[in-house]
């Protein structure tokens, strides 16, 4: 049997494909935001967008959310054309736009309400999917949303965002700016959501938080690098890399740098990561050259790359800017 | 070692909340100073106050040598600051935001002109010399922002959250400019909420609720609190 048909085989006996796109591509004037993107995202699924600012996440969701066209290619929302049922799509999805786009003089309360019945429902109808959420701000509901502070504006975001009981619920960016413990906290709502069949695809450019999501497509100047479970992106990735620690991290990096086999060295939290050229050097020659450059408490160990490593690594193979181009 | 910051009891209260509960706390020359905490702990307040932007109900506070209620003008020009909400002049090229900022400090024409050329030569951006900063990538603008706010070469540079939302090769490079700025004796004091960036600095202070609840090397703090990295230390503290 020829390898398409086998696909077709596979494909139709896989899950269903709440979210597929096919060869997006997206300008604006003469930058190119999106260029053929293809992903398809399962019912059920948490799926991460994990990119940096400019990447093109948020050109990608407006186009999912029908409130952007793209140039080219399709894209159906639990088999909705994003262009031709437009309207019906906004009835199965939730979202939550990366700036706070909330009414700022209307209260907590009057929000959720005003949301509700644009959808055509009542808060009371799905209570039990904002419970956990809403409860957190229930206390300050008669306050102005404008007055409330980041963290509440996110829970009082993302309770006007499923007051509907959306099929899909897209969020842009809702961990950017907000500290390790709200960060932490929003992903276990996340988590809590999924399991209520929610199929939700998120973005964000904390490269960390990909490790959280069932799969992800790491996506770099409006195209994808990889798209796979994190587990998959760092297991497959072919490169050596060496952690290094010692107690003067500045002078670590310079000497790194300066080794003659170094291909990249930068500083991860506590640790450099070292790679070099052609993965040909040894653990023991680099801790050998430190204790030449009289480093102290060296450490020196070869470690399974993180997502960061494979990010950085992919992005090498795309041209970065140079000031001339502009 | 020179303090370069002393803290002594500072309180700043809005009304009956008390933003800062009774600070204390010293930095020194040269070094990297990471300033923690969750959204809402007091951070900003702290930070406008020893920038001289706001002041304090009452304690004891010195910045830069000098006073911060009778030397304010004196603790601007010593010290830098950058945040990643506001930075640079959208509308006005690189040059003119480095002109603009050269002439707010006094530096001489002459000065500037060499320093700018030194400047653009490091960053490789001389040909974006007279490029809007609006169409610049968002990892130039705030290696140019951090590079604007040590060009009069201040004793402390001030960093809000710099480096939110690029990618991870251009956070780190940012990072390299922290290191040569420590390196070269200016002080950084920095916030952020990427927490392998706490691992970065020489100490570490965690603010919650008004107060500093723990202030040591990374090293230390993850041994104190029994923890594998400064995230689990932060979680530990903040939640």
């Amino acid at each position: 049997m020829e390898a398409a048909k086998i696909f077709k085989l596979i494909t139709a006996t896989d899950h269903y494909k709440m979210i597929q796109i096919n060869n997006i591509s997206k300008s604006y004037d003469d930058v190119q935001a999106l260029t053929e993107i293809s992903l398809k995202v399962e019912k059920g699924e948490l799926f991460g967008l994990i990119g940096p600012d400019g990447a093109g996440k948020t050109t990608l969701m407006r186009i999912l959310m029908t409130l952007l066209l793209p140039d080219s290619g399709e894209a159906k929302m639990d088999g909705l054309d994003v262009i031709k049922d437009f309207k019906k799509i906004r009835h199965i999805v939730g979202y939550m736009p990366g700036r706070f786009s909330l009414y700022q003089d209307l209260s907590v309360e009057e929000n959720l309400n005003f949301f509700a019945t644009v959808f055509g429902t009542k808060v009371e109808e799905n209570y039990d999917l904002i419970r956990d959420i809403y409860y957190q701000i229930e206390p300050f509901k008669t306050r102005r949303a404008g007055k409330l502070s980041g963290g509440m504006k996110q829970k009082l975001a993302l309770s006007c965002a499923l007051v509907h009981k959306p099929k899909i619920l897209v969020l842009d960016e809702p961990t950017t700016g907000v500290d390790a413990v709200s960060r932490k906290e929003f992903w276990e709502m996340l988590k809590k959501l999924q399991k209520k069949e929610i199929t939700i695809l998120v973005s964000t450019p904390y490269m960390d938080e990909a490790n959280l999501c069932d799969r992800v497509a790491l996506i770099q100047k409006g195209k994808i690098l990889d798209v796979d479970s994190p587990k998959r992106i760092t297991e497959k990735f072919p490169r050596k890399i060496i952690q290094v620690r010692s107690d003067e991290m500045y002078r670590l990096i310079n000497n790194l740098r300066a080794y003659e086999k170094a291909e990249s060295v930068f500083a991860f939290g506590q640790f450099v990561h070292f790679t070099s050229i052609d993965d040909d050097v040894e653990t023991s020659e680099l801790d050998i050259y430190l204790e030449k450059h009289n480093h102290k408490n060296i450490l020196v160990e070869e470690i399974h790359p993180g997502i960061e490593d494979v990010f950085m690594e992919l992005m090498k193979s795309e041209p970065q800017a140079k000031s001339h181009e502009l | 070692m020179e303090k370069i910051i002393t803290v002594k009891d500072m309180v700043k209260k809005f009304g009956n909340f008390v933003a800062n509960d009774h600070l204390t706390f010293d930095v020194y020359k040269g070094e990297i100073f990471g300033f923690l905490g969750a959204n809402g702990a007091g951070k900003t307040t702290a930070i406008r106050i020893l920038c001289g932007l706001s002041s304090p109900t009452s304690g004891e506070m010195n910045v830069a040598g000098f006073d911060v209620y009778r030397e304010i003008e004196k603790i601007k020009k010593n010290i830098g600051y950058m945040s990643q909400k506001f930075s640079l002049y959208e509308d006005l090229t690189v040059a003119e935001n480095i002109r603009f900022y050269a002439g707010i400090y006094g530096i001489s024409p002459k000065k500037r002109k060499e320093k700018m050329a030194e400047l653009l030569k490091k960053l490789e951006m001389e040909s974006a010399k007279n490029k809007l900063i609006a169409g610049l990538p968002l990892g130039w603008k705030q290696k140019l922002a951090f590079s604007v706010a040590i060009f009069h070469e201040p004793k402390i540079v001030f960093l809000d959250e710099p480096t939110g939302g690029v990618d991870p090769v251009t956070r780190r490079k940012f990072w390299d400019l922290i290191y040569e700025a420590a390196n070269n004796g200016i002080t950084v004091f920095v916030t952020t909420h990427y927490m392998d960036e706490a691992e970065y600095c020489d100490r570490v202070s965690i603010m919650e609720a008004g107060k500093i609840e723990a202030l040591d090397t990374p090293a230390k703090l993850k041994e104190r609190y029994n923890a594998k990295n400064m995230d689990e230390v932060f979680i530990q503290i903040a939640r």
